[in-house]
């Protein structure tokens, strides 16, 4: 049960800069991946795969992209949400439209959209910051969702208002099952999270906390603005559409501009501040957070059934977020992942503190 | 001084530079010239517009009269990462390291114009973006090395104390072998000791690398022991130009020093 890097001596500068330096890490990791991949899809309850896991894995991946584009970049955006839209239109689209359109191909074409139009709403950040660029990010939310609703070539002319989403598979198998539907998402979402992390330690990553911490600094010693800042909307966008394709095809079965709205916007930004921002970890920790809390209360409810209101939990929901995001905004602004971190200092050297 | 070393040709002119902002004139028609392998010093009172002058050589400002001749090229409006690309780097007077980054990352940063591998290569972690981290990481090292910082390396750079943060900063600057190294008062708040440190590094690096380099420095006995040609400002006119020894006696710049000509 020791948590130590002592004895684990790095011989090269290749295995000093490897994702997992130590070893307990590296052990942990494959455990949780053997874990995902073999143990759940076999032992979960439905309600577990399709109520807890598929949820959290999804907003995870949102989370990451914003991460991606506020916490590594520093460009805040508060248009997440509507990033998602398009990546969920626009795989519809592409599976509707195109016959025999590959899954995973019109997953990576409707992430492409998204991170098209993410450069092209993150063209005003070359000009403006902070609040001014979280306001027009504002203005894509409102602008993408109204396109959506407007344009009813975007949902096929579907006169129902309620846009079902195509039966899925993948080379021949249906993804049709809790199960199988979790196995997908978990796959494209670790995935993803490793390129995350790799881009994270890598060239691009420093450039954009380059960006972030000191801008100036970081045109000087040659990083330009306009890439490196668009790289960022795109890749972030890109992220974001995948997990609103998923959203709408693997979880909710429908397409529906609703569910993609501002209040989502916020609720991802939420999940950066609680889980860390500029961390991947914190994106899934952030997510688990909000998936969690809701259900946890509900617990509560039943416990002392009759006694609590739903509309009592409802409210206490709302203001343990506020709560928690001061406080996390105040106190701790990397988050539920820097806790995890100094968690880890502290057991390296546990017992000895010095 | 460095009997060895060879001072070169001309290979930075500025040309009548002229730059207001707003009604403040923080340079009236300054012309310099910095030769290739030299350490140009730039003093002069607060406000003399020093720091200006090295904005508009690597162009985080641009002027309203007058261009820079760098290496034979006359540039308009460059952006400073072009400067930088053509191999001019600097530091700062306030400290602009990246602050939410460790020591390594910081100097790492400053070997981004090195590494070519895209973005995918990156996220996959593959082929030439993998080979590329390894290999600037060595280099990383031997900045560390030279610059004895091997036991900050992995410190966010935000817990440092103020000298060890700007001998990052001159880190991060030499990551990208410049051939022209601006540095903008290194040792402002610097101990005895600091101080000392500080110009063993800076005449390191002229001797071992040829680096050029343009000085602004506060301290004139650190200016006269280790600059080879100085130019001083004054309320963003040029006064004086010259050796060491010629500036010393050179009745502008004393009065001006003595505050006795405004
Ligand atoms: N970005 C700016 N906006 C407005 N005024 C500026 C700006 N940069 C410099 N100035 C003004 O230009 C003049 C010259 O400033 P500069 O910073 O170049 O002086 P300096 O010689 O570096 O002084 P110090 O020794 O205090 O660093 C000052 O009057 C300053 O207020
Ligand atoms: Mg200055």
């Amino acid at each position: 049960m020791f948590y130590r890097e002592s004895g684990q001596f790095k011989s090269s500068y290749a295995a000093d800069s490897a994702i997992f330096t130590i070893a307990q890490d590296r052990v942990f990791i494959a455990a949780l991946l053997a874990l995902s991949f073999v143990a759940v899809p076999g032992l979960a309850s439905d309600y577990l795969l399709s109520g807890i896991l598929i949820p959290f894995l999804i907003l995870s991946l949102a989370a990451l992209g914003l991460n991606i584009l506020t916490g590594y970049a520093g460009q805040l955006s508060l248009g997440s949400a509507a990033f998602m839209a398009v990546g969920a239109f626009a795989t519809y689209n592409f599976m509707i439209r195109i016959p025999g359109m590959p899954l995973l191909l019109a997953l990576f074409l409707g992430g492409l959209c998204a991170a098209l139009v993410g450069v092209a709403f993150g063209l005003p950040s070359l000009r403006i910051k902070g609040f001014y660029l979280a306001v027009a990010t504002l203005a894509a939310q409102f602008f993408i969702e109204w396109v959506f609703t407007k344009f009813s070539w975007f949902s096929n002319d579907s006169s129902s208002g309620v846009i079902s989403a195509p039966a899925m598979q993948i080379f021949g198998y249906p993804i049709d099952t809790p199960a199988s539907k979790y196995l997908l998402t978990l796959a494209i979402v670790a995935f993803m999270a490793l390129a995350a992390k790799n881009m994270a330690r890598a060239s691009i990553g420093r450039a954009w906390m380059a960006v972030r911490d000191m801008d100036v600094a970081a045109e000087v010693i040659g990083i330009r603005m306009l890439r490196t800042k668009l790289l960022a909307f795109a890749i972030s966008s890109f992220y974001c559409g995948v997990a609103g394709a998923l959203y709408a095809f693997v979880l909710l079965g429908t397409v529906d501009a609703q569910a993609f709205d501002l209040h989502r916007s916020f609720q991802i930004l939420f999940m950066i501040i609680i889980g860390g921002v500029g961390s991947i970890l914190g994106s899934f920790l952030g997510a688990a957070f909000i998936v969690l809390l809701p259900i946890c209360l509900n617990l509560l409810g039943q416990v002392f059934h009759g006694a609590i209101s739903t509309q009592f939990l409802a409210n206490l929901e709302m203001m343990l977020f506020g709560g928690l995001i001061i406080f996390f905004l105040i106190v701790e602004p990397h988050g539920l992942a820097r806790l995890w971190q100094i968690a880890k200092e502290k057991l390296r050297v546990w017992p000895f503190p010095h | 001084m460095n009997p060895h070393r060879k001072i070169g040709d001309v290979i930075l002119q500025a040309e009548a530079i002229s730059l207001s902002f707003g009604g403040v004139k923080a340079l009236s028609n300054i012309s310099l010239e910095v030769r290739e392998h030299e350490i140009l010093s730039i003093i002069g009172p607060n406000g003399a517009g020093k720091s200006s002058m090295l904005n508009v050589i690597n162009g985080v400002y641009h002027p309203q009269q007058g261009h820079v001749v760098y290496r034979g090229k006359t540039r308009e409006r460059m952006r400073p990462h072009e400067a930088a690309r053509q191999g001019i780097a600097r530091t700062f007077q306030n400290i602009a390291l990246f602050k939410g980054m460790s020591v390594l990352d910081n100097i790492m940063t400053g070997r981004n114009l090195k590494m070519r591998a895209n973005f995918i290569q990156q996220a996959l972690y593959w082929g030439r973006a993998q080979r590329e981290e390894i290999a600037q990481r060595a280099y990383v090292e031997k900045i560390i090395d030279f610059l004895e910082i091997q036991h900050i390396r992995k410190t966010p750079v935000g817990r440092l104390p103020y000298g060890l943060q700007k001998r990052v900063e001159l880190a991060r600057a030499l990551a990208a072998e410049p051939s022209m190294l601006l540095l903008d008062e290194p040792m402002a708040g610097m101990n005895v000791e600091e101080k000392q440190d500080m110009c063993r590094f800076i005449l390191d690096v002229n001797d071992e690398f040829g680096t050029t380099i343009v000085l602004i420095e506060h301290d004139m006995g650190v200016v006269m022991d280790i600059s080879d040609r100085i130019v001083v400002l004054d309320y963003g006119k040029k006064i004086g130009d010259g050796s060491p020894d010629e500036i010393r006696v050179n009745p502008d710049v004393i009065a001006a020093y003595l505050g006795g000509s405004h």
